[in-house]
């Protein structure tokens, strides 16, 4: 296929040997021709306008490329002649790669080494001031009876916050993210590695508080969870919809305060599940306790889900 | 700003396949976006010149593709184009929607000297 138009007659003298790797292909400019000189003989003039504009929809190209291709096209010279001419030493090389190709590679090591160690591990999200590490230190400080619980800290700066899980007698480990905005997956092995073993217990990542960024990077976690307080507003999750999208799990936090906020729980809820049909939905106080069994009976179920999954993977 | 993040892994792409082909110079990188993604393409457009500086992707135009985003209705059994998430479906109003393209952010190919 031509890499230019998307046409199904590029003729495969374009290709070369070496470019049987699946994932580039590589030929030059003058193979281009030789894909749009697909003329009755003697025949000059350009290609279908049709085609011409299919390929330059498709993927424009730089001013001098295009400025070259329109000189090249009606010239009207052979292919044979042009090759070798040396004219152009442009090559195309088709790469079709992710941007976040390295990240979730990272994130499947990540999510390997969990499996190994039996671990639940979720990786928490929210804006600034949601209440986050006040929630956590509260789960931690009663889950950490029946199971070993870790957790990893991602902030800006400060340590403040891993201080306050190991207060509440956890392990913690503390990432700097210093200018980047969220965690990323070489991030979390590293700092993993830091932790004790957990076998068979619960790892928490308090990803950096931000409602955007941290969605794109997949830490090798069994799910994401998003967390945002009544104070911030029903429509949260049409605001932010790509948070709410990739967590299983929206955590509703400081419902203490809904009397004096008239906060429209509905709405919230419907909000979300216009941008995640399958969102699970707790309402929670971090500062009183309500909710928090509810909580922990979701955990379990993430538990024996996973549970099942490996047997079904082992099997 | 992950659009810094991105810009910084195009390059790293880039920078990986240039190598291979024992090449220096990129003209030009094409980019695929889908309107679903993560990234703004004019983000990505306002960080790639900054991220590029001193590499082999310094200079090279970035031409970016934007795909739309699709989805599937499960209220009307549709495939539907939606801008954005929380959109509700063109054809019936629902929001029972399942993305099913339009998330990605793929580096298309180089033109290499
Ligand atoms: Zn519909």
């Amino acid at each position: 296929m031509c890499t230019v138009c998307g046409c199904h007659d590029g003729t495969p003298s374009t290709k070369r040997a070496e470019e049987n790797d699946a994932e580039s292909h590589e030929r030059s400019i003058q193979g281009d021709r030789d894909c749009h000189s697909a003329l009755p003989p003697g025949d000059r003039r350009p290609p279908p306008s049709n085609h011409a504009d299919d390929s330059y929809n498709r993927c424009p190209r730089s001013a001098n490329y295009q400025a070259d291709n329109a000189q090249a096209l009606p010239s009207g010279l052979d292919p044979p002649d042009l090759r070798g001419c040396g004219r152009s030493r442009k090559r195309l090389v088709e790469i079709e790669r992710d941007i976040l190709d390295k990240n979730n590679g990272l994130a499947a090591n990540n999510r390997a080494l969990f499996a190994a160690d039996d671990l639940l591990v979720f990786n928490l999200l929210s804006s600034p001031g949601a209440g986050k590490t006040t929630l956590l230190v509260r789960a931690v400080s009663e889950l950490k009876c029946s199971r070993w619980v870790g957790v990893i800290e991602g902030d800006q700066q400060t340590s403040n916050d891993a201080r306050r899980i190991q207060a509440a007698g956890v392990p913690a480990v503390q990432i700097n993210t210093g200018k980047n905005c969220h965690l990323d997956a070489a991030m979390i092995g590293e700092a993993y590695r830091r932790l004790p073993l957990l076998s068979g217990g619960i790892l928490f990542i308090e990803n950096v508080g931000n409602l955007i960024c941290p969605a794109a990077f997949d830490l090798g976690e069994a799910c994401k969870i998003v967390v945002f307080s009544i104070t911030e507003g029903e429509d949260k999750p049409l605001k932010y919809p790509d948070v709410f999208a990739a967590s299983s799990l929206m955590v509703i936090n400081k419902i203490d305060l809904a009397s004096a906020l008239e906060f429209d729980l509905g709405k919230a809820i419907e909000y979300a599940r216009r941008v995640n049909p399958k969102i699970d939905v707790i309402v929670v106080s971090a500062r009183t306790g309500e909710g928090f069994a509810a909580l922990y009976a979701w955990i379990d179920r993430q538990a024996g889900r996973l549970r099942r999954a490996f047997q079904d993977a082992g099997r | 700003m992950h659009e810094m993040a991105i810009c910084l892994s195009i390059i790293q792409i880039v920078e990986e396949k240039v190598h291979e082909r024992s090449s220096s110079r990129v003209r030009s990188i094409c980019l695929e976006m889908g309107a679903l993604s993560h990234a703004a393409p004019e983000a990505i457009r306002f960080c790639f010149a900054a991220a590029a500086t001193r590499t082999v992707a310094e200079g090279a135009a970035l031409n970016i593709v934007e795909l739309p985003g699709v989805a599937w209705c499960m209220s009307c059994s549709k495939s539907v184009e939606i801008a954005r998430r929380g959109e509700c479906c063109p054809c019936c109003g629902s929001y029972h929607l399942q993305v099913t393209a339009g998330e990605q952010i793929r580096v298309k190919e180089l033109e290499i000297d």
